[in-house]
């Protein structure tokens, strides 16, 4: 009985942490129903390092600074055409090297100041200062002397293809021609920046100021940060000062970091984000089958393809190496193994920017492979030594060389072995040519086939396969420098058939953008580089 | 017993710089560095980042610049988190990792004490066997199947709590559970074996003898002596609850330095990295120290020694 009494007892700690429980649970009940409305709410993957235009690289905050900036140029998200955004109008010299920009009278920035041609010139030096060290600073190298500024050949900025005519004019000198030189106005490379606010805090050229904090970040686009709770949320809303405003539908967006994958998918089945940076592959099958409606999977200007280490024999043979890219299934790699959309690659650059295609496909054709293999001194594959498939460690990409090693064992009779390595030793061992086969990857940064080949020119630090050509770099350079748009398309295609011939790279599959997203968040337009065009966007239970 | 505490933390010191020396030169050996990328920087844009950075100095003159920062507690600058310092990153994830294990360690001390006393009043009843079945489910059960668990029952089906997050109380309890939920078990086991081996000693049969009453006899006896294991264990659990936390802080967003941590190896934030090992090894350090004390305090034998 004694004993009874003391059990008795002993339970009034559970039932006390019940009751807490309880009451917590209600907390977090009201928490939920809490929500700003209008504000859109999205899982927006890693965390955001920086906000500083000229210091980050990532998609992360390329999705936050879209929001946050205005370059002289938006895109339109549907054809990716440029509309005139900070700059209202632009003309462009026949030979294709001069651009003249009229900014907008009305453009401000979010204290009041009027966004002026000198700020390009201001945000473009400090993006070229070699101090600063920015990764991007490249994107500007396309600017007269840009690259000899960056790279400290030349001192005065005076000399860089930039100039402020007026408050309102600027003029813009290229070193070259560049055709999607408006389309990559958008890009947070490009954007402007408020010289008091960076220099209240700091040298023009110093990295990790405050400035990029909430309160004293100046910006000019159609949000303004509102706060940033690092590894928790950023939230960034409406610019009242925003030339146009009116048109600015959502009242703000709450960027969550989850770079989990699960959880970023139980975040939007729970209601709590409307739009999710990618979809788990695993759980792509069962949306198609019970929630269509959520599921996007878009056509993406990205590929996936195996590097190949071209100084290493075997693969110092150009008969090897077409062997290898003849024997894959990619048609059955992405049906039944992928399974997320994604299309199998016949060529390196992917399909969908402008008039540019590929008409000298790779195909799937065994017995041309074994021809070639045979040829090299490997007949059935004998003799054939023991190479290894790097990846960085991943889930996909291991289903992925696991796939590709049976299709190798089966059509060419080579065993080859799966070797994953930490992400930065992956890179580390692409860098010195320490590989074999090497899993890769490249997504455009705007919509040029260019981006995508010149990775493979020899003296590019991209390349990291040993390959080099002489034709290749030729025909590179003439398509840099020709003004003719027919012209200079069909050298590049000459140069990807080049590539396609010679094989230091094996096509495997396109990328899809996949994202979930809730059926009330409208405007987003399908295009192949991803872009979300903030302004556009609007939430239809509350518009109606 | 001062002067016990004084030698233990004079002890702090040569450990923490055989630490900080070690992390410093073993990081740097590992392949790949913070400004390695999938889309390559060119050299020039390398030696600019090195340059700024200080990296492009020997790397003794570096470790001795380091160190001397460190006196003055300036852990560096992030090389991939640039928008703050180390020391700015280490302030402000620490906290919500001590909140967190905090926690953990109050749910696995109530649920484990609790249960681990209960299982013991009656060895070998079903109640006993129930209770220890729950508690080895517990030790088997790891945290990224747990988390995810709890997610879908109180989260997705009864929408009861938040998926996720670290805002208010209701964020708190899914993680807190899934972080103590193992050493609960863990806690349990040893309450109820401390408190067997006690509840037979004949100390307790003379308070029983002397007519006591038995709650008496359990909460002021019993249990003095029969918590010591898991007061032995509590430092090396709270050092773990502490440290340990990544998984949940993954699969719970939280901001904690768990997931900092991991992500500045996978990252080669040398500073971050040196800074976060720092920080551990003073908190386990401490905490073994606090653990020793406490046991001192809980039982004479050990005081006299």
């Amino acid at each position: 009985m004694i004993v009874f009494m003391n059990q008795i007892k002993s339970w009034q700690y559970p039932l006390r942490i019940a009751s807490i429980l309880v009451v917590s649970l209600l907390c977090g009940c009201f928490s939920n129903l809490a929500r700003e409305a209008n504000v859109l709410q999205i899982g927006n993957g890693a965390e955001v390092q920086e906000l500083d235009p000229h210091i980050v690289s990532g998609v992360t905050e390329h999705r936050v600074l879209s929001a946050l900036f205005e370059g002289l140029t938006d895109c339109d998200s549907t054809t990716l055409e440029p509309l005139p955004a900070a700059a209202k109008a632009w003309e462009v010299s026949p030979d294709g090297l001069f651009y003249r920009f009229i900014l907008r009278e009305s453009a401000q920035w979010s204290n009041g100041d009027p966004v002026t041609a000198r700020d390009f010139v201001y945000a473009w030096k400090r993006i070229l200062s070699p101090a600063l060290a920015s990764e991007y600073a490249y994107m500007l190298y396309c600017l007269e002397n840009g690259r000899d500024f960056n790279e400290g050949r030349i001192s005065d900025f005076s000399a860089v293809g930039v100039k402020a005519e007026d408050d309102l004019t600027l003029a813009v000198t290229l070193e070259r021609p560049t055709p999607y030189f408006l389309a990559m106005q958008n890009h947070f490379a490009w954007y402007p920046v408020h010289r008091a606010t960076i220099e209240k805090h700091g040298r023009m050229d110093e990295r990790g100021t405050q400035w990029t904090r909430p309160g004293e970040m100046v910006s000019n686009g159609p949000f303004l940060l509102h706060s940033w709770l690092p590894n928790e949320l950023l939230s960034v809303r409406k610019n009242p000062r925003y030339w146009d405003a009116a048109s600015v539908q959502l009242s703000g967006i709450d960027y969550h970091p989850i770079d989990n994958l699960q959880t970023e998918d139980r975040a939007f089945r729970s209601g709590l984000i409307q739009l999710t940076s990618t979809i788990p592959l695993q759980r792509v099958e069962g949306y198609r089958k019970k929630n269509p409606a959520v599921l996007n999977l878009l056509p993406y200007y990205g590929s996936y393809f195996y590097r190949i280490n071209v100084t290493r024999p075997p693969f110092d043979q150009q008969a090897v190496r077409k062997a290898f890219a003849l024997s894959l299934d990619r048609e059955e790699l992405v049906t039944n193994v992928l399974k997320g959309g994604e299309t199998a690659a016949f060529s390196y650059v992917p399909p969908g920017a402008g008039d540019y295609s590929c008409s000298y496909p790779l195909s799937f054709d065994v017995e041309e492979a074994r021809r070639l293999l045979a040829s090299a001194g490997y007949p059935q594959g004998k003799g054939f030594p023991t190479v290894d498939i790097l990846y960085n460690t991943s889930e996909s990409h291991r289903i992925v060389a696991e796939t590709i090693q049976r299709m190798w064992r089966e059509n060419l009779g080579v065993e080859v072995r799966l070797l994953n390595q930490d992400w930065k030793v992956y890179l580390s061992a692409l860098n010195t040519l320490d590989y074999d086969l090497a899993r890769s990857a490249w997504i455009g940064d705007v919509a040029d086939p260019v981006n995508f080949l010149e990775c493979f020119q020899s003296d590019v630090g991209n390349n990291r396969t040993g390959w080099s050509s002489e034709d290749y770099d030729r025909l590179l350079e003439e398509a840099y420098t020709s003004s003719d748009e027919v012209k200079r398309l069909a050298l590049l295609e000459e140069a990807e058939k080049l590539l396609l011939e010679e094989c230091p790279v094996i096509p495997i599959y396109f990328y899809t953008w996949k994202f979930l997203k809730a059926p009330e968040l409208q405007g987003i337009a399908p295009n192949i580089l991803g872009y979300i065009r903030w302004k556009d966007l609007f939430l239809a239970e509350e518009k109606g | 017993m001062g002067i016990f505490i004084l030698k233990r933390l004079a002890e702090f010191i040569p450990v923490l710089l055989a630490i900080v020396t070690l992390t410093f030169f073993l990081v740097r050996l590992a392949p790949g560095g913070p400004f390695d990328t999938e889309k390559r920087v060119s050299p020039e844009v390398l030696a600019q980042l090195e340059a700024h950075y200080d990296m492009d100095k020997p790397l003794h003159r570096q470790y001795f610049q380091y160190l001397k920062g460190l006196v003055r507690l300036d852990f560096g600058p992030s090389y991939k988190k640039p928008a703050r310092t180390v020391g700015q990153w280490l302030l402000l994830r620490l906290p919500v990792s001590i909140e967190l294990g905090l926690y953990g360690l109050l749910f696995a001390l109530g649920l484990g004490l609790s249960a681990g006393i209960l299982a013991s009043f009656k060895p070998n009843s079903l109640l006993d066997h129930s209770v220890m079945t729950i508690a080895m489910m517990g030790i088997c059960i790891p945290a990224f199947v747990l988390g995810p668990v709890l997610v879908l029952v109180f989260a997705l089906w009864t929408d009861w709590l938040p998926v996720m997050g670290w805002i208010s109380p209701a964020h708190k309890i899914l993680p807190s559970i899934t972080l103590g939920a193992g050493y609960a078990a863990y806690i349990a086991r040893m309450a109820r074996g401390g408190m067997l081996e006690t509840l037979v000693q004949d100390f307790i049969r003379t308070a029983r003898a002397k007519g006591m009453k038995e709650s008496r006899v359990i909460l002021r006896h019993g249990l003095r002596s029969g918590i010591q294991p898991v007061v032995a264990f509590l430092g090396p659990a709270v050092a773990g609850l502490l440290t340990g936390s990544f998984v949940v802080e993954t699969i719970f967003v939280v901001p904690g330095l768990g997931r900092e941590f991991v992500e500045s190896a996978f990252n080669r934030d040398y500073t971050m990295i040196s800074g976060a090992v720092l920080v551990y090894a003073l908190l386990v350090m401490s905490l073994n120290l606090l653990s020793d004390i406490a046991l001192a305090v809980l039982d004479p034998r050990i005081r006299e020694q």
